[in-house]
């Protein structure tokens, strides 16, 4: 992971956000990924959901594990902390941290490789936990740090780039994180900005455990013709439910939808994911259908993406653990050690 | 011939795992305990829930020796299962009480017989199914009270503080109690020439568990998050902070938590999650035992490059593999200290007694947040699941949390570069600071990879060794910072002396005064932590001839003084237990005097 720090001089017209910030403040260092790969056009994204956002980079943890995908967090958000962790165990250290301080912004950026093969034990009780972040699986189908091996999530009609069959079916993740809980779950893909940049910016807004599984084609180990993650691919297949737009909390509403096509989900802070329908089935809050739409397009060869569930009141981990309001991290002596005289009664009771 | 004591003895209980024998055992050793006698019941347990044989020693002792010792006084045999076996260990001149309802011939004319039709009497006077199973064990505590001569209001008082709030359980246990009691007055009178005597030998100790302990001084050490996983023998320790914290740690008026206990789904993830909240500025810690700490491994590597503040608790048991996981050994010496790969050392804390396991609990997270590294705190099974009649439990109101090398906003404000790994101090620990601390200086990427004094990546291999240079320096600070070593003399006399730690305190203990009864005047000391710190290497170097008393096979704490120190290897004699029972004097002092009177003893236990 090489670390290439981007000059600092700004152009003095560029647009500002709430805060005076303009997107050059929330970018990272220059990727060493492979030119067009996937991962570098959601970076971009998370540097334009967080721009529009106003969300201040230092209140934002970047958490990640091993993997092409786990190297992008430096590419963006350069007063953030990061962590750079093992392979498959980012959610634990997400966990950890998130009871130490509940107040900063948790964004885990994990791959394919790493969430549904090494540490899909952790995505899964992540999930189940309803940890407050967001969770992004960069999904190319392929493990491309050790040069191209099929991951979990490739599909089973699929060829490697030397030809090879892939003999074992996908996991789907997003049908996985609505069964085992989460309570936001999307796929969208690195080539839509249109779609995906409301998504992150909800998924960013929402309490509990968000999900997004972005298909991130690898341009240099996945991106061939008998490829089901390709740019081409994914651009025949895409089957969008809906055509997102994202309003922040005490903005007017300013899509221009027809009136009964539309799909308003209210987020915890206020702000509200509109969508336009584009399919008859679709219901953000229906668990059950989220899935069986997914297994039924998944069956017409279709990749199904858009908001697949939300439930926004859902209880996130703190609250599940009933964790004090005051973060466990700023608590000091005189809130923790119960003193001498507590002490003494234990000591009485252990005579 | 009947064994004639005072104050001293070892009486053994032998149940049926699940038949609620261990909760009565351990009554009977409180009261003990409470007629000023101090005592260590050890439970000697399957893995199991139901079903398999099970034991419970325990060792009275006036003199405070309360290490395990060979051969029993009285027996409890309570499971047919395990008689014949049970019998051979009772010494001649020893009790045997048993349970008559079926009368059984034990075939030996040198042990006195004390018959209680326990299961009849209890059918008698209970309905309840359960109860009249359950109601055997308090009986034979009633027995005991009587032909021991002790107080019997003792046991009540035990029997009424146990059932506090349930007071209709009250009566039928006291009944119970008396069954015993009174069949053995009217049967036994003056029979048994072994007495507990009322004493004040407990005063200022306490009963309990070094997971107890353990627990609790994590609460009073400050740690806020404690993620772990199921396994025994530490499971008890990750309860016991939640018991506490349930207790002591509640806001008042909100009711919220000021801790979070999360079960983790697995070793790996609860070594994540203890990183991840130590990594963002609270206490968090783990507990586990060997098959655990071979699992958290690569994340305790991570914690080391990348210098985040852990603390471990492994409470050892039999290894290797799943081994015996309810027996215990000191066989974790050398993965934890060197656990991961890569070059790595671990700072390790080993107590001795419960009040020790207190004390180095908040010792581990000031070291931790000190040297911004894992602490691992090396218990085993016998210190950290058995109750050890412990010195009370000591809090200075004036002590202070030391959190180490943390930037503020305000010290971030007066820096003009952060360097998240550049060793400012010459001591080689660097800064550190908590993400979301300043808006625009102080963050940094934590990453296990190769890394620069800014924590940026680098595949210098002259940087990644510089870095791996300063971990050595910070290493040495370390062994300035640990616990000192524990001398049994004020200066060292002899030519020969002898290094041990852990759980064998209590057994050098006495092994010391029999060696000095024997007249062979040998030097002592007891190793608190690694890195040895120079009194460790002094005491080495004063001595000729070293026995290194461990309970495991392959002799580890040798090991780890060769390597780290080059001692060379015949000066070094080891004295090795790894039958996973406790060792006891005997052991010690006999393998002793084997190799000094030229017999040295090759396998050892």
């Amino acid at each position: 992971m090489t670390y290439i720090v981007k000059p600092k001089n700004h152009h003095p017209l560029l647009e500002k956000n709430e805060l005076g910030l303009t997107r050059r403040d929330y970018e990272g260092a220059v990727s060493t990924l492979c030119a067009g790969c996937g991962h570098d056009s959601i970076s971009s994204a998370i540097v334009e959901a967080c721009f529009q956002l106003s969300i201040e980079s230092y209140k934002v943890a970047k958490l990640s594990g091993i993997g092409c995908s786990s190297k992008a967090p430096a590419y963006f958000l350069n007063q953030s902390h990061g962590f750079n962790s093992v392979h498959g165990r980012m959610p634990s250290i997400a966990t950890g941290a998130a009871m130490a301080n509940h107040e900063l912004l948790y964004l885990g950026i994990s791959g394919d490789g790493d969430s549904a093969s090494i540490g899909i034990g952790q995505f899964i009780h992540c999930a189940r936990r309803q940890l407050n972040m967001t969770y992004i699986v960069e999904n190319n189908g392929t493990y491309g740090l050790t040069k191209g091996q099929f991951s979990a999530t490739n599909d089973l009609e699929s060829k490697s780039k030397y030809g090879d069959d892939n003999l074992f079916p996908s996991i789907d993740l997003p049908s996985m994180a609505i069964q085992l809980g989460a309570s936001f779950v999307a796929r969208s893909f690195s080539g839509d900005k249109e779609q995906l940049v409301p998504l992150l910016k909800a998924a960013l807004s929402h309490k509990g455990f968000s999900f997004l599984d972005i298909i991130s084609p690898c341009v240099t180990f996945n991106n061939h013709n008998s490829s089901t993650k390709s740019y081409d691919y994914i651009r025949e297949h895409n089957d969008a439910l809906s055509r997102p737009d994202f309003v922040p909390s005490g903005k007017e509403i300013l899509t221009d939808y027809p009136k009964g096509s539309t799909v308003d989900v209210p987020l915890h802070d206020g702000s509200l994911l509109s969508l336009e329908k584009i399919s008859e089935n679709y219901d953000p809050a229906d668990k059950i259908k989220a899935i069986q739409n997914i297994q039924e397009s998944q069956r017409d060869g279709k990749v199904l993406t858009g908001l697949l569930y939300a439930d926004p009141e859902a209880k996130d981990l703190k609250e599940i653990l009933n964790v004090s309001d005051k973060p466990l991290n700023e608590m000091n002596l005189n809130d923790l050690c119960p003193g001498s005289e507590k002490l003494k009664d234990i000591n009485s009771g252990l005579k | 011939m009947k064994i004639k004591s005072v104050n001293d003895f070892v009486i053994k209980f032998a149940n049926v795992n699940g038949s609620g024998s261990a909760s009565a055992n351990q009554m009977f050793a409180k009261g003990v305990f409470r007629s000023g006698i101090p005592v260590s019941p050890k439970n000697i347990f399957p893995s199991n829930i139901q079903g398999l044989p099970t034991w419970f020693e325990v060792r009275v002792n006036e003199n405070g020796y309360l290490g395990r010792r060979e051969g029993i006084d009285l027996f409890v045999a309570m499971n047919p299962q395990s008689y014949q076996k049970d019998v051979e260990e009772l010494k001649e001149g020893g009790y045997l009480i048993y349970d008559s309802s079926w009368k059984r011939d034990f075939g030996r004319e040198d042990i006195n017989i004390l018959e209680i039709p326990l299961t009849k009497l209890c059918v008698q006077e209970f309905t309840n199914p359960k109860q009249r199973l359950l109601f055997k064990n308090l009986g034979y505590v009633g027995l005991l009270a009587s032909i021991l001569e002790m107080d019997k209001e003792i046991y009540i008082s035990l029997i009424e503080e146990q059932f506090k709030g349930k007071e209709k359980l009250i009566e039928p246990n006291v009944k119970a109690l008396n069954i015993g009691y009174n069949y053995a007055e009217e049967n036994f009178k003056d029979y048994c020439d072994i007495k507990v005597n009322k004493s004040n030998k407990t005063d200022g100790l306490i009963l309990t568990s070094g997971n107890d302990a353990a627990g609790l001084g994590c609460v009073y050490g400050g740690a806020t998050v404690c993620a772990w996983y199921p396994i025994t023998p530490s499971t008890s320790l990750a309860e016991s902070y939640s018991k506490y914290s349930e207790k002591m740690r509640v806001e008042i008026g909100t009711e919220k938590n000021k801790f979070a206990f999360i079960q983790a789904e697995d070793e790996l993830a609860a070594m994540g999650m203890t990183i991840g909240a130590n990594w963002n500025g609270a206490r968090a810690f783990t507990a586990t035992s060997g098959p655990g700490v071979s699992l958290m491994s690569e994340f305790i590597g991570l914690a080391y490059f990348a210098e985040v503040p852990t603390v471990l608790f492994n409470v050892q048991r039999g290894g290797p593999s799943t081994g015996m996981p309810t027996r215990t050994q000191q066989s974790d010496i050398l993965c934890s200290a060197y656990a991961s790969h890569g070059d790595t050392k671990h700072i390790l804390l080993i107590p001795s007694d419960p009040k020790e396991c207190f004390d180095f609990a908040v010792e581990a997270f000031d070291l931790a947040d000190r040297l911004q590294t894992p602490v691992i705190v090396l218990l085993d099974l016998d210190l950290g699941m058995n109750d050890w009649s412990t010195k009370e439990f000591e809090w200075d109101d004036n002590n202070q949390y030391d959190r180490g090398k943390v930037l503020s906003k305000e010290d971030l404000d007066g820096i003009e570069k952060f360097g998240r790994y550049l060793d400012v101090d010459g001591d080689g620990i660097p800064y550190r600071t908590y993400p979301g601390t300043h808006p625009e200086k102080g963050a940094y990427f934590t990453r296990g990879t190769s890394h620069d004094e800014y924590a940026g990546y680098t595949e210098d291999g002259v940087k990644n060794a510089e870095m791996l240079t300063r971990l050595v320096k910070k290493f040495q600070t370390a062994s300035s910072l640990v616990p000192s070593p524990v001398f049994n003399q004020e200066k060292s006399t002899s030519s020969m002396g002898i290094i041990y730690f852990g759980s064998t305190d209590c057994s050098m203990q006495e092994a010391l005064d029999v060696l000095d009864q024997q007249n062979l005047n040998i030097d002592a000391m007891r190793i608190r932590a690694f890195p040895f710190n120079l009194e460790v290497w002094e005491f080495i170097e004063d001595h000729d001839l070293l026995f290194i008393v461990e309970q495991n096979r392959d002799g580890q704490m040798r090991t780890l003084i060769m390597a780290e120190g080059g001692i060379i290897p015949d000066k070094l004699v080891s004295i090795l237990c790894f039958d996973g029972q406790p060792i006891t004097a005997e052991h010690i002092t006999n393998k002793i005097n084997a190799h000094i009177s030229g017999k040295p003893a090759l396998v050892a236990s």
